[in-house]
């Protein structure tokens, strides 16, 4: 199994090479360049404006220009963005990029663990009223126009029910006089969050090895204990309100983009469950008097999983790509927004960053499908 | 799919005189497979008459192409043409645009006094034309490809899946963004770049394994014994049999093509007279995105982006269930 995964990183790594040489060609096959913005002050000689396009090194050839930029690049120095002048590009990104990040991975999580769910019992009842509504929900909702959907979404729940903000990260009237800046606290928040999941998932492994019976109370128990932790540390802290602000905004997004997302991934798993349950080793547990329940979930759900693991790689950039319409709608200012309004404002510094964390993104959610794929197949785990 | 075997025999049962099988040989090539397809396609097309999710998308599909023929037709007579042109049209009539569904207006006008029937209408086209051209090209180079990296192997399939890869993770609407704002994107480049993304892209991947399967074949040995070559074998053996699952990835090209071109001119993004997504972004742009009283400047065309997506989605997975014998109820 390592070496799988290590041949996968080295794979991977290539991919990432391969990845930023598209985006350098692209990028330089624009009509035009900087240089023709730069120096377009009509009181400029020519000889002059040769001198300011040698000095930024627009006058060698793109193989050269590649390879400093490639350095650069190596050397994390993406350059300063255009339209955030003073900034630096990694700057922004090291501000933003977390946002998009928390979104991208509770999407994910909330989407398959849903999706999933959902999937098992649609094709367990087939043929049911259950199942025809269902299935057509969701085919509505994955070929739904997103920002249309995302529209309604802030139109019910923000607009009418007023239940949430409308978009943006903060409500700026709260944090007025605030100590401290939304990213000092929104990275604690993922601090917070890293540490609670790496809790839980170790008391839910502790809580497996227990008996049946003892198993599911002291699960709970664990859970809440994590949460009521959480909850003083924060409330001491005495910035959970601001804290409170931040996640209140996160919702709606999370909520809705998962919403989208969920659809996908529950009519796979209804069509890869559907064909399991053909098998013979289903009928055999059916015969041997197993509980419905113990067969769909132990027999027929676990089988199911693998197809489902491999369609993560594929929804990976539909996510990232429904992420940049979420965020656009919502105002979020995460990484896919970012991208949008440097990408309208030619800020090619900040294009090519936001590129960049994407395709990194993507390649990392790839290695981490790779992994899970290698746990769940036993061909490759004992290999 | 019907066997070459049991098809010119005649009905009755039996061992056939001599002049029968002379009559059977006689009949021409042509004949016996005009007649293959028409059993197949009637076969094919019965699985697909019982299944009502595919009725429905084909139902939704003939709506589109009713609009979309009824427009020029409208145009020409009822409709003034200084009125309800879907981009230059201004009712004059009206003092306050956007105007509330009225007798003349069924969908009401958008926020510059334009008819949104009429835009509705006219975009159809260039939803069609884009979905079918974006398929088309997808199709054409994914079973070239597939059906190539199958059957020779080696390091053409290698090159062909690490790129396939890489396109599979590269986030297509990221991408498009950036290029649509620094290039001039109309509808046909559009429709090149998303055919050729997702033509070596997944689609790729998915008739690859098709095409292996194929390719061990005792057909494709036989054919290989009796002389014939790599480029015979790929072009009238592999391929055809890769059709079914074209076919079937078409219809989920078109929808996802559909979409993509919706959001980029939503965003505004692309050089296009009128489309779905641009009645949308003139909607957000007049600032009456979140006015639900103004509900014909956003529904209709979000409806219609929706349900055309799915009515290609619904007759994909519809055909999905004929060529795909695991997913038979029987």
């Amino acid at each position: 199994m390592r070496r799988y995964i290590l041949r996968r990183l080295g794979q991977n790594l290539i991919t990432l090479f391969l990845f930023l040489t598209l985006v350098y060609l692209l990028l330089d096959a624009q009509p035009g360049d900087f240089g023709n913005i730069y120096a377009s002050d009509p009181r400029l000689t020519p000889t002059q404006r040769q001198q300011l396009r040698a000095n930024l090194g627009l006058d060698r050839p793109v193989l050269v220009r590649y390879g400093i930029w490639l350095g650069n690049v190596v050397r994390g120095d993406f350059g300063i963005s255009y339209s955030n002048y003073p900034r630096k590009v990694l700057d922004i990104i090291a501000e933003r990029a977390p946002r998009t990040v928390i979104l991208f991975i509770s999407i994910n999580i909330l989407a398959y663990y849903i999706g999933f769910l959902m999937g098992k019992i649609l094709a367990w009842r087939r043929g049911t009223r259950f199942e025809y509504v269902s299935t057509v929900v969701g085919v509505g909702l994955y070929t739904v126009f997103v920002p249309w959907f995302a529209l309604m979404m802030i139109w019910f729940f923000a607009y009418t029910l007023d239940l949430f903000p409308i978009g943006k990260f903060v409500d700026p009237v709260l944090w007025r006089d605030s100590p401290v800046d939304a990213n000092f606290i929104f990275n604690r928040m993922l601090l917070t969050a890293l540490i609670a999941s790496l809790l839980l998932l170790g008391w839910s492994l502790f809580a497996r090895r227990l008996n049946p019976g003892q198993r599911r109370p002291v699960l709970w128990a664990g859970v809440a204990v994590v949460f009521a932790a959480i909850f003083i540390f924060w409330w001491s802290t005495g910035v959970g309100r601001f804290a409170l602000d931040i996640t209140h905004h996160l919702v709606l997004p999370i909520f809705t983009l998962a919403t989208v997302n969920f659809a996908g991934i529950m009519l796979l798993t209804r069509n890869s469950m559907l064909e399991t349950l053909r098998e013979d080793y289903i009928m055999a547990a059916r015969a041997k008097g197993l509980p419905e329940k113990v067969i769909r979930d132990r027999h027929a759900a676990r089988n199911t999983m693998l197809p489902v693991a491999t369609s993560f790689v594929l929804a990976i950039s539909f996510v990232l790509d429904g992420g940049i319409i979420t965020e656009t709608i919502f105002s979020w200012p995460g990484m896919g927004r970012t991208l949008l309004i440097a990408a309208q404002a030619q800020d090619i510094p900040m294009v090519i960053g936001a590129l960049l964390f994407t395709g990194i993104l993507a390649l990392l959610g790839h290695l981490f499908a790779d992994i899970l794929y290698a746990f769940l197949d036993p061909r490759i785990r004992y290999a | 799919m019907a066997k070459i075997t049991d098809a010119p025999l005649p009905a009755e049962a039996g061992p056939l005189t001599t002049e029968e099988i002379h009559r059977v040989l006689e009949i021409p090539l042509w004949q016996v497979r005009m007649r293959l397809f028409w059993r197949s396609l009637r076969t094919n097309v019965g699985l697909f008459a019982e299944n009502p999710i595919g009725l429905v998308g084909l139902g939704l599909i003939l709506f589109f192409i009713l609009m979309m023929i009824a427009h020029p037709i409208l145009m020409n007579t009822v409709w003034d043409k200084n009125t309800y042109d879907p981009v230059l049209g201004f009712d004059t009539t009206i003092a306050f645009h956007p105007s509330a569904p009225s007798a003349t207006h069924l969908l009401g006008t958008d926020p510059l006094g334009r008819d949104i029937l009429s835009q509705l209408m006219w975009s159809t086209r260039s939803a069609f034309f884009l979905g079918l051209m974006t398929a088309l090209v997808t199709v054409i180079i994914a079973t070239t490809v597939g059906a190539m990296s199958a059957y020779f192997g080696g390091i053409i399939d290698t090159f062909f899946m690490r790129l396939a890869d890489i396109v599979i993770m590269t986030p297509l609407i990221t991408i498009l963004i950036v290029m649509a704002a620094l290039f001039d994107l109309g509808i046909i480049h559009l429709a090149i770049i998303l055919g050729l993304l997702s033509g070596f892209g997944a689609t790729t991947i998915i008739i690859k394994s098709q095409a292996l399967t194929v390719k061990v074949r005792t057909f494709i040995e036989a054919a290989r014994v009796a002389g014939g070559g790599d480029r015979h074998i790929i072009v009238h053996h592999i391929i055809p049999n890769l059709m079914p699952l074209a076919f079937l990835y078409m219809m989920f090209g078109v929808t996802s093509a559909i979409f993509i071109e919706s959001v980029l001119s939503f965003f505004g993004l692309l050089n296009i007279r009128m489309s779905w997504g641009l009645m949308i972004h003139t909607t957000e742009y007049s600032g009456y995105l979140l006015d639900m009283s103004k509900w014909w400047l956003i529904f209709p065309a979000s409806l219609a982006i929706t349900l055309l997506c799915a009515a290609f989605y619904l007759v994909g997975r519809a055909f999905d269930e004929i060529i795909n014998p695991r997913l038979r109820r029987r």
